[in-house]
């Protein structure tokens, strides 16, 4: 009733395919749209966008990388922070190379390296499944990240062995460096975000994206059909790693500003982004963006109820926050284990009878 | 091609009969000390009806591998359309033109029956990368053009209702008939039918017979099928291959088959004095 299909006709299959077929969803999809790009802006402050709103845009991109992989072709990794690292420092390279090339183009190409090393630790994932799979992208992410620490190249022989990110601007408006303001961060962020999840969506709703799921649900009965298991699983590698490493991109030069690649590119990257495509929803967009948005918002918000409003000091806070995302981890896992997505689409059904469920 | 492609025949109901489509010459395929097929040959023919019977283990399934690319042959020779097939995977026997179902279902679960429905012509569809990532050209064509397609396959197996519903959900006799939907959207010269009866009631044996023989008769389709219920088997097919413990025992229309003094003795049993 409150969530209406009826009289909502379709008449080619190319309206019956669109993302969003329902009327009041395509208009709500379109207001998030206009109030994220041309709202949101004017009224984001520093501090909105380095706790809230960038880590969220950049986690967003880096949950739908792991879900095209792990969700949708269903090859599990723990080697996204190594992947991430590979982004981080092939941007970090590009920009001190080449200071006179966009910094956007750095990024784009920082994905494309990430994708081709993603390719190359995908190549076990043909002989291998499952955990030993996990166990084989593990290899990598402490691979990756002793290689950045141990050949002074990947630095450019710095003192601290830390990378720092110089300014580059975009139009004329600085998007890395020290003097970058928050809505130009914002704004960069959400660009690849908006047109990275897009293509997300149309890779997994056509060809490419059936070849993954078919081999995630039942690999034989996909080659019967004539899948070759080894383009699809090695295209979702490609595709994925390409994701991540633009999210390590961003992480490192816009938003930290400055990394090292053990703090910002260790093990608990890796299972950070695997626990929010896992609390968001395996294989669904929506379940990438929802489970980036638990985890970042989840600790601000304890944060500031502990501390804002309960007056409790900082460290203990600090360790009750902890507590309390894992428990909640455990909590929804037990109740809802294919995600918040899931939840969401049990409410839209529920929305469409209501308040008339008989 | 070959002689035998050139001759054919009508059968009783009218169908027409062509020449060989797929010859299996002298198969021995062997699991270690185990041989699950011994020295058979047999031919299928241009739209026939063609069934593989025998009992539990005497490796019908195998067979079908065999023809399907999983398992490669230590002797003998595939031909398929008067060429030699060389060793292959199984998804390039699928481009050759040859889709199977599997005696145990093999759907995607996670898929919607219009997804997996599609997965059936994955390899019509050639759209490249970009033009996917961007839905845009090609992409976008193709999509709606297979669509057109695939829905005249759900129309043809009465499954409209449940285009968008996860194959997970639905109950065993339409998941078989879903799986036959996929096989059928590939447009494949060569169907093959592993158990497409296995564990149905008389109602559904009945639905799925009269969808076997309607594919066959509309669109063509040459099937080869492994089934137990030899009511059916007797009905459906024009000629039967009897197998038993690897070897083949019979091989020739169902009445000749069923006269056969061999084959009632590999199904009753047989007194050793």
């Amino acid at each position: 009733m409150f969530y209406r299909e009826a009289g909502d006709f379709k008449t080619t299959y190319r309206d019956d395919g669109q993302t969003f077929p329902i009327r009041l969803d395509r208009w709500g999809y379109y207001v998030i749209l206009a109030a994220a790009f041309l709202v949101v802006p004017i009224y984001i402050d520093a501090y909105w966008a380095n706790a809230v709103l960038v880590p969220f845009l950049i986690y967003a991109i880096a949950a739908l990388g792991l879900n095209v992989l792990t969700g949708y072709a269903g090859q599990v990794s723990l080697g996204t922070g190594g992947f991430m690292a590979v982004g981080a420092y092939a941007v970090y390279k590009l920009m001190t190379s080449f200071p006179e090339v966009s910094i956007v183009i750095h990024i784009l190409l920082a994905g494309g390296i990430t994708a081709a090393v993603g390719v190359l630790f995908g190549l076990p994932s043909l002989r291998i499944k499952g955990f030993y799979l996990a166990v084989a992208t593990l290899a990598a992410q402490f691979f990756l990240v002793w290689l950045f620490n141990k050949v002074p190249w990947f630095y450019n022989y710095s003192a601290s062995g830390q990378i720092t990110a110089p300014t580059r601007r975009v139009f004329g408006y600085a998007v890395t460096g020290p003097t970058t303001s928050a809505p130009a961060k914002y704004l960069i962020c959400l660009c690849f975000l908006f047109v990275l999840a897009w293509a997300v969506r149309n890779l997994t709703r056509g060809t490419l994206g059936r070849k993954w799921m078919a081999i995630r649900d039942m690999d034989i009965a996909a080659e019967i059909i004539g899948v070759n298991p080894l383009t699809a699983k090695l295209s979702a590698f490609a595709v994925s790693s390409f994701l991540i490493g633009i999210a390590g991109a961003l992480l490192f030069a816009v938003y930290l500003g400055a990394a090292d690649a053990n703090e910002a590119f260790g093990i608990n990257k890796s299972f950070l982004v695997l626990f929010m495509i896992i609390i968001g929803g395996l294989g669904s967009i929506f379940g990438s963006f929802a489970g980036a948005a638990f985890l970042v918002l989840l600790p601000v918000l304890l944060k500031n109820i502990l501390v804002g409003s309960f007056g409790w000091p900082t460290n203990l806070a600090a360790h009750i926050e902890l507590m309390i995302v894992g428990a909640l981890i455990v909590f929804f896992l037990i109740v809802e284990p294919h995600g918040l997505a899931r939840l969401w689409q049990l409410t839209k059904e529920k929305l469409r009878l209501w308040p008339f469920p008989h | 091609m070959n002689q035998q492609m050139q001759d054919g025949h009508v059968t009783a109901d009218g169908r027409q009969i062509g020449g060989v489509l797929m010859d299996m010459k002298n198969i021995t395929l062997r699991f270690g000390g185990v041989v699950a097929i011994k020295d058979i040959s047999f031919d299928i023919r241009q739209g026939e009806i063609r069934a593989i019977i025998g009992p539990n283990g005497a490796g019908k399934s195998s067979m079908l591998n065999v023809i399907s690319g999983f398992y490669v042959p230590q002797e003998g020779e595939v031909w398929f359309r008067g060429e030699k097939r060389g060793p292959m995977r199984p998804y390039q026997v699928a481009r050759l033109g040859i889709a199977r179902t599997f005696q145990n279902i093999a759907l995607f679960d996670g898929m919607t029956v219009l997804d997996n429905i599609m997965t059936g012509r994955l390899n019509r569809m050639k759209a490249g990368f970009f033009s996917q990532a961007l839905w845009w050209g090609r992409a976008e064509r193709e999509e709606n053009e297979n669509r057109e397609q695939v829905e005249k396959i759900i129309d043809f197996l009465e499954i409209q209702n449940i285009r968008k519903t996860p194959v997970g959900r639905l109950p065993y006799g339409l998941k078989k008939r879903v799986e036959l939907a996929r096989a059928l959207a590939a447009e494949p010269q060569l169907l093959l039918l592993d158990e497409p009866m296995a564990g149905m009631n008389v109602e559904e044996k009945e639905d799925m017979s009269r969808f076997i023989l309607d594919v066959n008769d509309e669109f063509g389709t040459t099937i080869a099928l492994i089934e137990h219920d030899m009511g059916v088997v007797m009905d459906l097919s024009d000629r039967v291959v009897v197998m038993d413990y690897g070897r083949k025992i019979g091989d020739g229309t169902p009445d000749e088959v069923r006269s056969n003094q061999e084959v009632i003795d590999a199904y009753l049993g047989v007194a050793h004095d």
